[in-house]
């Protein structure tokens, strides 16, 4: 145990292992990338989505369950599913499968967060906010909105760090991202650079956590931090 | 010969009195595969003609990979099946030194090996199943490649695509290097000769590719096989292997009608009737009896 501890730290340090279009700079950038590109079409898809139906409160029962068969999904199934897809539109191997998969990963998750987020807030504060004279897309901006954006901000956190942990599947269908360390660990029997890409996906995954739980607490409105904080 | 061999076969089978009824008869042969394309239609290739010629088959076919095949001809569940002189023969010694790109040589150290286990590998084919390194016909009129020598000065400039193992595997990036020092700008790290590098290649994602020398996709897709003009690649020429325990019991017919089959085995048949199977989806019964008949091996 000992043993694989002290190879993986020495593949890690190894300058070999930091240059070049497998490196881990290269590496670490291509996950980001993808990583960052499903997770802004699945808050494109789904952000306004799961507002607009938390405001109005129609159709949400369809589009739940619609998420929660997404989410459901296995994302190798997926990938699978996607590939002979992505051949026929002549989009290449590796970048565009893997956002495929990942955009039913992280859309539901944005999704239902937005919907709870939305409908969640109080009912007593929307009829006071209306009974200013307030129109329906002032009460989102100014009432709905900033109250439920913690809980919505959430979502993104959840979506954001299931992205990065499950883009290593990528790596399958000739991806980049730390993936490849895992894949080609693997079929060279390399276990240093299998468990070392392990590690590497694991700290991105918490840095990603980090990085939204911070946006988080920013994202809580003035009024109900101090409520809270008293 | 063959008409004598027919008449033969026709008087064992007529005779009711089974084995051991003097030199006609003809023993039961097990002939197994593994499990891809090619193998069950060589491993059809020899049971059709010896079926024809009065012996009575049991296919055992697609049993799966070598770690399964192998021990089953050992321990006797099966009689014969196709295999690659320097594949087996490494497999079977974990000796990388006994297989090399003469193909007499490691035919002859393949027996040596099969001695002990009661086994005979009998002639081999001029087919092989190697390691390929394909261009499309585009890249190959632009950099003028034909063989892989051709490649050592403008590789720098191109990316080889082949399964994630490649660049520790002798006979990929550290033969290419050490034999023809050909350095490429990049790899991608793909399927072992599946749908990803020939995907790849086809889109322009990669400029080189390693498929294996008899696979159909390299001809229906018009791609360029690279010649191995320094030899890097080892002799994996198919060949039958067979228990000895049914070569003693079998007339000499056994020998003859199989090494036939394997005299006209070469890589541009094997790979046409890998496209008849792979790519065309005919099956691959029928397939070996065209060739055999082609061939007139078969009536």
């Amino acid at each position: 145990m000992l043993g694989l501890a002290e190879a993986v730290a020495a593949w890690l340090v190894d300058p070999a292992h930091w240059a070049g279009s497998d490196g881990i700079g290269a590496r670490v950038l291509q996950h980001l990338a993808l990583s960052g590109t499903a997770l802004g079409i699945s808050l494109a898809l789904a952000l306004p989505l799961g507002v607009a139906l938390g405001h109005t409160g129609r159709g949400a029962w369809l589009a739940i369950n619609a998420a929660n068969v997404g989410r459901a999904l296995p994302s190798l199934a997926i990938l699978a599913l996607v590939l002979p897809l992505v051949f026929r539109l002549r989009l290449g191997l590796g970048f565009w499968p893997t956002v495929f998969m990942l955009v039913p990963l992280g859309a539901p998750l944005i999704l239902v967060n937005a919907y709870v987020a939305v409908r969640a807030v109080d009912r007593d504060v929307v009829d006071v906010a209306r009974g200013l004279g307030m129109t329906g897309w002032q009460v989102l901006r100014r009432v709905e909105l900033p109250l439920a954006a913690p809980v919505i901000v959430d979502g993104v956190r959840n979506a954001a760090v299931s992205i990065v942990a499950t883009a290593t599947l990528g790596a399958i269908v000739a991806s980049g991202g730390l993936g490849r360390y895992i894949v080609d660990g693997l079929a060279r029997l390399e276990t240093p650079r299998l468990v070392a890409g392990a590690l590497l996906v694991a700290v991105l995954s918490m840095a990603t956590e980090w990085v939204f739980g911070a946006l988080e607490r920013l994202v809580v409105p003035r009024g109900v931090r101090a409520q809270t904080g008293a | 010969m063959g008409a004598a061999a027919l008449a033969l076969a026709a008087c064992g089978q007529t005779g009711t009195s089974g084995a051991g009824g003097g030199a006609a008869a003809k023993p039961l042969v097990r002939v197994g595969s593994t499990n891809f394309g090619e193998q069950l239609i060589v491993a059809e290739l020899y049971a059709q003609v010896l079926e024809a010629n009065g012996y009575k088959i049991e296919r055992k076919l697609n049993l799966g990979n070598r770690e399964i095949v192998a021990p089953a001809l050992e321990s006797g569940q099966i009689d014969m099946y196709p295999e690659y002189l320097a594949t087996y023969v490494t497999f079977l010694t974990k000796d990388t030194a006994k297989a090399s790109s003469d193909a007499a040589a490691t035919h002859h150290n393949l027996q040596e090996a099969l001695k002990p286990k009661n086994i005979t590998v009998l002639d081999y084919a001029p087919a092989v199943d190697v390691n390929s390194f394909v261009v499309t016909k585009a890249t190959a009129d632009k950099y003028k490649l034909t063989k892989l020598s051709d490649l050592t000065p403008v590789a720098g400039q191109l990316v080889l695509g082949a399964a994630a193992e490649c660049p520790t595997r002798p006979f990929c990036i550290p033969g290419l290097e050490k034999t023809y020092t050909i350095k490429f700008k990049d790899f991608k790290p793909l399927d072992s000769g599946g749908p990803l590098t020939v995907a790849a290649l086809e889109a322009g994602q990669i400029d080189v590719a390693l498929l294996y020398s008899t696979d159909a996709v390299i001809a229906a897709k018009g791609f360029v096989m690279l010649q191995d003009d320094k030899k890097l690649q080892l002799a994996d020429n198919i060949a039958p292997v067979v228990r000895n325990d049914v070569l003693n019991k079998a007339p000499a017919d056994f020998k003859t009608l199989i090494n036939g089959i394997s005299a006209k085995l070469t890589t541009e048949e094997m790979t046409a009737m890998n496209k008849r199977a792979g790519v065309d989806k005919q099956d691959p019964k029928d397939v070996a009896a065209q060739w055999l008949k082609s061939k007139s091996l078969l009536k």
